[in-house]
């Protein structure tokens, strides 16, 4: 029987790991991630999950370690934040290249000076030119969902790239919410056992990711671009798949709320999306048309369902929890890449930084733009919303 | 006694095999042609950025090496031999997991992962290929490189000629921690360098073998004297050849007078400028450590005479 449970994103994480019989941990611990690992130590220790948990010296060292141990074929996980991420940075290129399916959790924190340990997105936004598929969850079940379903994604024959499950730091990993888990076995049968593409192995015996020149790396990056792409419908195709097995689907790479008859709309990400749920209901019930569009999946990102979502549109914003430095944030500036040749006017909303809260009335702030914009009057193409006073 | 392997009776079957692409009379493909001999078939080896990586694991569409090769990174040879062991663990495979990094990747860069995996005692080998500088990269300074040898970074200038700090006393560093077997080799004792390799292939928990391997593009030495580089770096001091088992060191070669260094440092162009007070220095900080190596610690020699490899087949050098 099914059983549900009182758990942190982060626990959400953990149960999401054992039930995919992960068999190689390495881990290194960094707030707000740490208790996935320690969590995933209890079950180790209790006999619960039997992996090879592998404490590494660095989280640079430990995402080595997944490569290492993902290319003997291995189901592999590993978890960070952050600055953990960032060092990391290096070694994200080679899973994709070498086509190893590695699991990684982020847990979105600020990064760099003027920061502490709170929710934003730089962290993982940095890494999205890595070749790793990205995932932004709403709450604790679409973390343990998006492991199982990550795993299915990651280690499809049409795809095979490692996948990076990015969940709010705080607002989700400390957040108690209701998690149903399913059952072992619904599980290994939704999850076969991992086959991998190639492996290290000394009765077949071959050079992997050795250096290669002009002549032949163009191809390997192509390829890459295409198996990215191809995972898209993959991607559609597995939330079917697991809401027939579990009665759960989340719309694979975009969802929507409220977009039908809407006027204007906002994409959010992460948990930016509940509160901004219920500015949407308020704003229904005074009679205003607008909607939502929860933005899934970062890479591959979702043009073509950006565009069918909005073609209705009279005025579209973005909402950004990381900054460029450079006027914009990633998410709009690559929005309006996927909206080019559209008139909807787009506007691009920085709110949330370095974990401020994030309120309904701050998303209600962005409609109100998002209203003026609809009725043709001038609106600043980028607005920081929730700034101390006047900057 | 069971009879220890030697060069007469070690394996003769390739795993790094002809036209990699070293330079002639590269001190890292003899020592790794011969590791990868001992070793065998059932091996798997991670090679970081280094020589190493371009000449054996080669470029696409080639490679040297006929058994399960990987790279992936500079600084993390003991992570990602730490996962690929893992890896096969969980499938039940029992393969000799090998890391070969140089002393770039090791001394300098990859101490932290080197350090992490000695710690865990990871069931794996790894080997520095020590030729005292960044070489791949065209012959940089590293912590390994000796005092006052020139290298593109430590250039002999008006003001200062060469480097001015000491190689690092990485055996030290790597053995600190209690792990199953450390150990240093050369390419000039072979029947010290393949017992030495044996044992390290018949251990369990992690095992670190550094050899000294001259280069002979870096230390701007005739590609024929790779031998005698190697033979005189023991003879003068400059390296020394000793294991660590279960805590207790043992020399495993001891020269019979010390060979001043001035030897040694003639046959290299990187040593050609040094005055006369820098040789002197660096005369100095060898005899330290040959006093600290060879006594009092070590027996009368004559004690010692079965055990050392020198004189078990008479056949050093062929």
């Amino acid at each position: 029987m099914r059983s549900v449970k009182a758990l942190t994103g982060n626990q959400a994480a953990a149960y999401g790991v054992k039930l995919c019989r992960v068999e190689v941990i390495p881990n290194y611990p960094i707030t707000p991630q740490t208790i996935i690992i320690e969590q995933i130590a209890d079950f180790i220790n209790d006999g619960e999950l039997d992996a090879d948990f592998i404490p590494a010296d660095s989280e640079h060292s430990a995402m080595s370690m997944a490569i290492g141990a993902a290319a003997t074929g291995v189901r592999t996980f590993t978890a960070t934040a952050s600055h953990g991420l960032a060092l990391m940075h290096e070694m994200l290129y080679v899973p994709p290249q070498v086509r190893l399916p590695i699991m990684l959790v982020n847990v979105n924190r600020s990064l760099g000076a003027g920061s502490g340990i709170w929710v934003e997105y730089n962290d993982s936004m940095a890494e999205r030119d890595s070749g790793w598929m990205q995932v932004y969850v709403e709450d604790n079940q679409e973390v343990l969902d998006m492991v199982l379903q990550g795993y299915r994604i990651a280690e499809d024959g049409r795809v095979v790239l490692p996948f990076m499950l990015c969940l709010d730091g705080f607002v989700l990993s400390h957040t108690v919410e209701r998690v149903e888990l399913p059952q072992q076995e619904e599980v290994d049968r939704f999850l076969p056992k991992f086959v991998p593409l190639n492996r290290l192995d000394p009765k077949v015996p071959m050079s992997m990711n050795i250096a290669v020149s002009p002549a032949h790396s163009m191809e390997m990056r192509y390829q890459l671009d295409r198996q990215m792409d191809s995972a898209r419908s993959v991607i559609k195709e597995v939330d079917v798949e697991f809401a027939k097995a579990f009665g759960r689907s989340y719309g694979g790479l975009i969802d929507t709320y409220q977009m039908e008859g809407a006027e204007v709309a906002l994409i959010t990400l992460g948990t930016a999306t509940s509160t901004a749920r219920v500015a949407v209901d308020e704003l229904r019930a005074e009679g205003k048309k607008v909607g939502l569009i929860k933005l899934r999946f970062m890479r591959p990102f979702p043009h073509e369902e950006l565009r069918k979502a909005t073609k209705h549109l009279k005025a579209l914003g973005v909402f950004d929890r990381s900054i460029s430095a450079n006027r914009f944030g990633p998410v709009f500036t690559e929005t309006r890449n996927s909206m080019y040749g559209s008139d909807i006017p787009i506007t691009d909303h920085i709110a949330g930084i370095g974990g401020r809260d994030l309120t309904v009335p701050v998303f209600k702030e962005m409609f109100d733009v998002l209203e003026k914009s609809a009725s043709g009057k001038k609106v600043r193409e980028c607005t920081w919303h929730g700034l101390r006073g006047e900057m | 006694m069971e009879k220890k392997m030697n060069i007469r009776t070690m394996p003769q079957e390739d795993h790094l095999l002809n036209g990699h692409g070293a330079c002639a009379g590269c001190g890292v493909a003899v020592a790794v042609k011969n590791v990868m001999r001992i070793l065998g078939e059932n091996t798997t080896v991670y090679v970081p950025a280094s020589c190493l990586l371009v000449s054996g694991g080669g470029m696409y569409p080639h490679s040297a090496f006929d058994v399960p090769f990987f790279y992936s990174a500079f600084e993390n040879t003991g992570a990602v031999i730490s996962g690929i062991k893992a890896g096969y663990r969980r499938q039940g495979k029992d393969v000799t997991v090998v890391g070969i990094a140089g002393d770039g990747g090791t001394f300098d860069i990859g101490l932290q992962a080197l350090a992490g995996a000695a710690e865990r005692n990871e069931d794996v080998i790894y080997i520095c290929v020590d030729n005292e500088a960044y070489m791949n990269t065209g012959t940089q300074r590293s912590g390994s490189t000796p005092f006052g040898a020139w290298t593109t970074t430590t250039p002999v200038g008006k003001r200062v000629q060469g480097k001015r700090q000491f190689k690092k006393d990485l055996m030290s560093v790597v053995s600190s921690q209690d792990i199953a077997y450390a150990a240093t080799l050369s390419i000039a004792h072979m029947n010290d360098f393949v017992q030495k390799v044996e044992k390290a292939k018949s251990k369990k928990g992690f095992r670190f073998l550094h050899i000294m391997t001259p280069c002979t593009s870096g230390w701007k030495s005739d590609p024929s004297m790779t031998y005698d580089l190697a033979r005189m770096a023991v003879e003068t001091g400059m390296w020394s050849l000793y294991e660590i088992e279960d805590g207790e060191t043992r020399v495993t070669y001891r020269p019979n007078e010390m060979v001043p260094i001035t030897e040694y440092l003639k046959l290299q162009g990187r040593f050609k400028h040094m005055s006369k007070e820098d040789i002197e220095t660096l005369q100095g900080w060898i005899c330290q450590k040959w006093n600290k190596r060879y006594c009092p610690a070590v027996p009368p020699l004559e004690k010692k005479e079965e055990e050392l490899a020198l004189n078990g087949d008479h056949c050093e050098g062929v």
